[in-house]
């Protein structure tokens, strides 16, 4: 069912050929790690002028399920890639990325700025490398390259990184004429926790705690990403109970995370009741979520191989959210001002969308229908996943996405619930490997879009690396297209509608 | 005795001031189905804050340090001259371009302070405040222009006693179009919902938290307290002018109990009033702000047209 395929590719021009094929053939650039080797197995603390830096192009398409791996070989003291910036904008920000954290220079990338780079950071320090070593003293500021808009009445706000709100670290930069803003320049990269080098050496089980807080809201959609990404590697083969398990919570995450975001959209244009209600909401979901699992936000759910619960969900309480939901909304749809401000407010085209290859309902409220439940479905035999698109890509069609995913979300875990087995079941040994370092590629449509992870597990079963991608690291460019010719008091509310994770997008 | 009685009704509005503010929060949160917070709790929230010293940007100027006593000094002054409690306290100071020129006077001090800090939250919310300010202030002395043109004179004592006396002459067309007018001056001058958004924590779509994001301690807890007064003063004022029954006419003790009671009633009543409609209505777009205002303006004008054309 599932298509995988390996290519070593040799020279730039191959690169950029399969590159550009694969897209042209509807292939998306999911992922992209660099992964520093020794030849020698078994040497990380040792290595020699024969390390090199390996790095893994992965594309996916679906249905039906199809990904195909790139690898480029290069030499670790001096490693560098071909860019394909120029064919593919999340290819540039990968590149971006491995340049800060492995030092690997993209030859004609366009806009070599930093991204993870923290501007405290030393220079010349790789932390993902593995001889990168403790980090060394943090240098003085260096101001990050912001772009001046200038001309009559062009003035700058800089807003951030610490807001008035309990919302997490961003820096964003607006240039503004009266209140119409012509640029906006978000720098997020203030919560590097350093997640992917920490995994590292550590057994599969014990990085699974840390695949559930890579964004704390999104707990399921992390964990089973990471789960799934195993097990492809292990080569252990899930049950459609496990499966069914699975997908119930992965359903009942995007419930109350969309519930949340639709009270948070209506309360950014102060229609504090519609707000109100969700919260409560929201409430009897998390509640149902500490009885299914033990933890509000679902965690300890998904383990590798299997999956745990202590009882199925309440149904009765999933109609009624389900239920009040719908009120809500129909509610704030009905409120001529609610309606008016969500109306046309921050449009993100389907070309813009397509570019920047944003996922998630962000990518759908702008006409494009991919969803990874479709796509790469992980439940064989499970109800039709129904892809909810709107085509006008404003805030309002990034509303009535939510509401109405929500409200599929719930049907979903009506139409898998009855059957569920409880208690801890699926394969439990998920010990070492022996032999060879095994890769596996986990892709799970979460709340917030498509996550995809790629783990590699050495012989010893540990992992040797962990590359993650959250939804937001490709989403978050979108944001400051969709703004443009929006005005400054409504950038809350499309910030809102988009709602993109920072500590999921700076691992 | 006037000015006992002038200087007590300015004591009872301070006084007033932050339960009429926890009032409009209490009732919005019973409406929106949360508990909320106790009628008292903007008074805890100053109390707090009077103890705390102030801090001050670096780039400031005397313009911030000034702002807070001058905004708390103008609403003082307004709670001491109009007619809240009694219409015969400072008969002939309070006239209605003497009003409106202090609170604007204070709005102008808030607005230049936010200029002051050099932020440019600051700046910004000034910027908003002065665009919403230009186009409330003539709505403001327009309505109350419509009454008295009934009255022929711009002295709010006389005004309200004239109302007072008279309830049956306060029901007019040009009334009902000025009271209108002044409802929606009063939501925009006091930052309320759909002009601004009192309780939002998002800088960028604030207008008066704007402008006072700067100030700490004592001084926040001045600029607080001058926002809840003026609220306050606009809504005893909407009161006063178009429902004037029970504000005492002579200096009697019986009278001024019933005038303080019965202006407690009736800003109690428009407060919670307010937090109805709060609840129903949702922030308008800043751009759509300017039709809304211009509309109460024509309303105020309309109400000046008829009260001079039926009399």
């Amino acid at each position: 069912m599932t298509e995988r395929a390996t290519v070593d590719v040799n020279s730039a021009d191959e690169l950029r050929e399969r590159t550009a094929r694969l897209l042209g053939d509807g292939f998306r650039l999911a992922l992209v790690a660099a992964h520093h080797d020794a030849l020698r197995v078994g040497d990380a603390a040792h290595l020699g002028d024969d390390a090199q830096i390996r790095i893994v192009y992965l594309f996916t398409a679906g249905p039906p399920d199809r990904r195909l791996e790139l690898v480029w070989r290069t030499d670790a003291p001096h490693p560098t890639v071909p860019s394909i910036a120029a064919l593919s904008f999340p290819g540039s920000r990968f590149e971006r990325e491995m340049h800060d954290l492995y030092g690997v220079r993209p030859d004609g990338h366009p806009m070599l700025r930093p991204l993870v780079h923290h501007p405290h950071w030393p220079d010349g320090w790789y932390p993902m490398r593995r001889d990168a070593g403790p980090r060394p003293p943090l240098q003085a500021h260096r101001p990050f390259p912001f772009l001046t808009v200038a001309g009559d009445g062009v003035y700058e706000i800089p807003v951030g990184p610490v807001h008035a709100g309990l919302i997490e670290p961003g820096h964003f930069r607006f240039s503004v004429v009266g209140e119409t803003i012509l640029r906006l320049k978000a720098r997020l990269w203030y919560v590097h926790k350093g997640i992917e080098k920490l995994a590292e050496g550590r057994t599969v089980l014990e990085n699974l705690p840390l695949a559930e807080r890579v964004s704390g809201d999104t707990a399921i959609g992390h964990a089973l990403a990471y789960c799934l990404a195993v097990e492809d590697a292990l080569g252990l083969e899930v049950g459609e109970d496990v499966a069914a398990v699975r997908s119930v919570l992965l359903e009942l995450e995007r419930l109350h995370n969309h519930v949340a975001d639709i009270g948070a959209i209506c309360n950014d244009v102060a229609f504090g009741i519609a707000h109100a209600h969700t919260q409560r909401i929201r409430e009897s979901l998390l509640r149902l979520n500490k009885a299914v699992t033990g933890h509000r936000l679902l965690r300890g759910g998904v383990v590798p191989g299997g999956a745990q619960i202590a009882t199925g969900p309440d149904l009765r309480t999933v109609a009624t959210a389900a239920r009040d939901l719908a009120e809500v909304v129909a509610y704030a749809l009905d409120h001529s001002v609610v309606r008016e401000r969500l109306t046309g407010t921050a449009v993100l085209t389907a070309d813009q969308a397509r570019d920047t290859g944003a996922l998630g309902y962000v990518a759908r409220a702008s006409g494009l229908a991919y969803d990874a439940r479709v796509a790469h479905p992980f439940l064989a035999s499970g109800p039709e996943v129904t892809v909810v698109t709107r085509d006008t890509g404003d805030v309002l069609a990034r509303f009535l996405v939510r509401a109405d995913e929500a409200q599929h979300s719930a049907a979903l875990v009506q139409a898998l619930a009855p059957a569920l087995p409880t208690g801890r079941i699926g394969v439990t040994d998920a010990g070492p490997t022996g032999g060879a370092t095994r890769s596996g590629v986990g892709i799970v449509e979460g709340w917030r879009g498509t996550i995809v992870h790629r783990v590699e597990i050495g012989p010893d079963g540990r992992l040797r690396r962990w590359k993650i991608v959250d939804p937001s690291f490709l989403t978050w460019p979108a944001l400051p297209l969709a703004m443009a010719d929006t005005i400054v008091p409504d950038f809350p509310l499309a910030n809102k509608s988009f709602n993109l994770s920072y500590a999921g997008n700076d691992l | 005795m006037t000015v006992l009685v002038a200087l007590g009704q300015a004591v009872l509005l301070a006084v007033l001031a932050p339960y009429v503010l926890g009032l409009t929060r209490a009732v919005r949160a019973r409406l929106e189905g949360r508990a909320g917070r106790r009628l008292g709790q903007p008074w805890r929230d100053l109390r707090k804050l009077l103890r705390k010293p102030p801090t001050s940007p670096s780039d400031a100027s005397l313009f911030f340090v000034a702002a807070p006593p001058v905004l708390l000094a103008t609403s003082l002054l307004v709670a001491v001259a109009a007619p809240f409690v009694a219409t015969t306290s400072l008969a002939g100071e309070a006239d209605l371009i003497v009003v409106v020129g202090l609170l604007l006077l204070g709005a102008v001090a808030l607005a230049l302070a936010g200029l002051d800090t050099g932020t440019a939250f600051g700046g910004m919310g000034a910027s908003r405040e002065m665009t919403i300010a230009a186009l409330v202030e003539p709505t403001l002395l327009l309505s109350v222009f419509a009454l008295s043109v009934r009255v022929g004179s711009t002295d709010l004592a006389a005004i309200v006693t004239a109302g007072a006396t008279d309830p049956a002459s306060v029901f007019t067309p040009a009334s009902a179009l000025a009271a209108a007018a002044l409802a929606i001056a009063t939501l925009a001058e006091c930052g309320r919902v759909p002009v601004d958004n009192p309780s939002t924590h998002l800088e960028l779509t604030m207008v008066h938290e704007a402008m006072v994001l700067e100030y700490s301690g004592r001084d926040l807890a001045l600029v607080e307290w001058a926002s809840a007064l003026r609220l306050t003063i606009l809504l005893g004022l909407l009161a006063n002018l178009f429902a004037p029954w029970g504000v005492a006419t002579h200096l009697t003790p019986v009278a001024l109990a019933i005038g303080t009671a019965a202006f407690i009633a009736k800003v109690g009543g428009l407060a919670a009033l307010l937090a109805a409609g709060e609840v129903l209505a949702a922030k308008l777009r800043l751009f759509r702000v300017p039709e809304l205002l211009a509309g109460s303006f024509a309303l105020a004008l309309l109400a000046v047209l008829a009260a001079a054309v039926l009399g």
